[in-house]
């Protein structure tokens, strides 16, 4: 128990301080590169957690694939640097109000409604390990095989669309 | 999986790989004889299509209960089927002469319509959401076919975020509805719902999401806003298959969603669908009376129509009436898909590069220089405003009394009145082509011809024998209940 709390206080100040290293810093590259760390570190809470299968799909979905895309635009697009930006005169204003609002939900659902910690069912044993990972693919390839197969089309479509919308015929002119 | 589960998506089955090999033995075809692309995807719906003849009278459940094969969807496909077809048949000649022909244009729409079908049989909110974007994804970027013309790439990039958006919308509400009743069956949902498990009021809001969401689809008022935009700028003939496929296909999930997962909730959403049929039908008839673009008039008329074929969805509570307006529902579809299809090919034949020859007063002079062609026009107007002898009548006919049966008279009196402000705008186009003069330069192509030629035909001669058709549509929403 010791250990999972020290090692949650390391990983939380990590998540907090790369987040906070996201919004502020003004290349929009390292921007980037801190949620990944973010989300690596939000991956491991989820170890922590006994949820083995959704650690996995944040590394590879989000760290991995999301992230990659979104360096890609961002070098593509040469906007490494962010030009000073004008900021709107209502937006400050508002952010505060919502941020104020955001806090005083969680304050309430954290003081007032919080139950007694007997009352929250600690997962079951079986619940997110392997065998559970193992029952996921058999419902995928079973019951939810035609939307498994489904998606694969679509994908195969959307690719055969983007590839017509950018690729130049011969002779064509631009 | 057993057989049995594939014998009820045979027909979706077998254009998928037709599909597929489309796209690779477009490879081997070499420029310029695309026409051999057009044929094998022609001879692949035909296929298809009586493949899913043969399916006529059979029904069943496949796929754990995410297919469901019925009259219903025997129907839909054959009419999706058959409009495809047309389209190709519009398309042909059109994609030549504007310098658009690539294989992958008949590929995209064998796509979409694979997705169409499968909305008319998906028994899962998961596959209707699958099926959405299957055949809206292939449309999108047929919209935008016509690249780098600035108006083919706007109408596609519109449709697209509108498009995404409105997704957004039915996953939305489709994950309320999970959470109202733990099910996306729809069959799972219905016995939630009766074993009082379900929490009414997250399921009133979910199937709300799930309406405006179909409501973009189908260009009903207020969701309409692209329409206008992306039918003028999509190649026309897209613009010809988007108008009545993603109708379909639309009312169709709409009819099934509705009418089977949600029952229940008649007393909460007819007075919704009744206020949007109402708005869509006023909103689309009076907003096309001030147009001058022929693509932008019939886009309004689509958008009116579509409130018309909406009101067959407003009695879907009450069981006795239900049957009646679903049939009448189907049969408008038909009719509209008919006149539809004719009325975009004269527009095509009309059509001239840059865009020119789309204006109303074009077709002056029209019936003195080419009398077959505005004579198919004639019927194809008087079809859309309701004159006889055609088919738009009997359709109207057909919904009006299914309508009053269920005591929506208002809804009926509404409809009959925005009828005669579209004779307005309609006959106007016919007067140009008769009593103005003009110098109108129209395209003779075999395969445009027949097809505006035979879709006029059989606007004039289903009138004067509807009851086989109608007979059908019955029956084949006899099996839905």
């Amino acid at each position: 128990m010791t250990v999972d709390l020290i090692l949650f206080l390391i990983l939380a100040l990590v998540a907090v301080a790369t987040a906070a290293g996201m919004l502020f810093s003004r290349n929009a590259v390292y921007s980037a590169l801190f949620l990944v760390l973010n989300f690596a570190s939000i991956a491991v809470f989820y170890l922590l957690l006994g949820a083995p299968f959704i650690a996995m799909a944040q590394i590879t979905v989000y760290a991995g694939a999301i992230m990659v895309l979104f360096l890609f635009v961002i070098m593509l697009l040469g906007a490494e640097q962010l030009a000073p930006i004008k900021v709107l005169p209502w937006q400050r204003p508002l952010a505060i109000g919502l941020a104020a609002v955001l806090v005083a939900e969680t304050a309430y659902l954290l003081i007032l409604r919080a139950k007694p910690a007997a009352d929250i069912i600690p997962p079951a044993e079986t619940v997110n390990t392997l065998g559970e990972l193992q029952r996921l693919g058999m419902a995928l390839f079973n019951q939810y095989l035609l939307p498994f197969e489904v998606t694969s089309i679509l994908l195969l479509v959307a690719m055969v669309g983007a590839i017509v919308l950018t690729k130049r015929e011969k002779g064509e002119r631009e | 999986m057993t057989l049995s589960d594939f014998n009820t998506l045979l027909p979706l089955i077998v254009l998928t790989v037709w599909a597929c090999a489309l796209l690779i033995v477009d490879l081997f075809i070499p420029k310029g004889r695309k026409g051999w692309t057009a044929l094998l995807a022609v001879f692949g719906l035909a296929l298809t299509l009586d493949l899913t003849l043969a399916q006529l009278g059979d029904s069943g459940a496949g796929f754990s209960g995410m297919i469901t094969l019925d009259g219903f969807s025997t129907f839909v496909n054959a009419l999706l089927l058959v409009s495809a077809m047309l389209a190709i048949g519009l398309a042909y000649g059109y994609v030549k002469r504007m310098g658009l022909e690539r294989g992958e244009f008949y590929s995209l729409i064998l796509f979409s319509v694979t997705g169409m079908m499968l909305m008319a049989q998906a028994a899962d909110l998961v596959i209707v959401f699958l099926a959405l974007e299957l055949l809206s994804i292939p449309l999108y970027v047929l919209a935008a076919f016509a690249r780098p013309k600035v108006d083919s790439e706007e109408a596609g990039l519109k449709y697209f975020l509108l498009g995404a958006f409105a997704a957004g919308f039915v996953v939305y509400g489709i994950a309320l509805v999970y959470g109202a009743t733990g099910a996306t069956a729809l069959s799972a949902i219905v016995s939630a719902v009766a074993a009082r498990t379900a929490n009414l009021t997250l399921l009133i809001v979910g199937a709300a999401l799930i309406l405006v969401g179909f409501g973009f689809k189908v260009a009903a008022v207020p969701f309409h806003m692209w329409t206008p935009d992306v039918y003028q700028g999509a190649p026309t003939a897209v613009t010809a298959f988007m108008a009545a496929g993603a109708k379909i296909a639309g009312f169709a999930a709409l009819l099934r969603v509705f009418s089977l997962a949600f029952p229940s909730l008649a007393a909460d959403l007819t007075p919704i669908l009744w206020a949007l049929s109402a708005l869509t039908m006023v909103v689309g008839n009076l907003l096309a009376i001030s147009q001058t673009n022929i693509k932008r008039l019939l886009a309004y008329s689509s958008i009116a129509h579509a409130g018309y074929i909406l009101m067959a969805f407003v009695p879907f509570g009450s069981q006795e009436v239900q049957s009646v307006s679903v049939a009448a529902g189907l049969f408008y579809l038909v009719a509209y898909a008919l006149t539809n299809f004719g009325s975009w090919g004269v527009v095509i034949a009309l059509e001239q590069k840059e865009g020119r020859g789309l204006e109303i007063s074009d077709y002056a002079g029209l019936g003195r220089k080419y009398p077959a062609l505005a004579a198919a026009m004639t019927i194809f107007m008087l079809s859309l405003t309701g004159i006889p002898p055609t088919l738009g009548l009997v359709g109207k006919f057909y919904l009006f009394r299914a309508v009053m049966a269920g005591g929506f008279t208002g809804l009926a009196i509404i409809g009959v009145l925005t009828s005669l402000v579209s004779a307005y705008y309609y006959l106007r186009v016919v007067v140009t082509m008769y009593m103005r003069e003009g110098e109108p330069e129209a395209l003779r192509e075999p395969w445009l011809n027949f097809t505006w030629g035979l879709t006029a035909i059989a606007t004039v001669v289903f009138s004067f024998v509807p009851s086989g058709l109608f007979d059908w549509a019955s029956q084949a929403v006899l099996k839905l209940f």
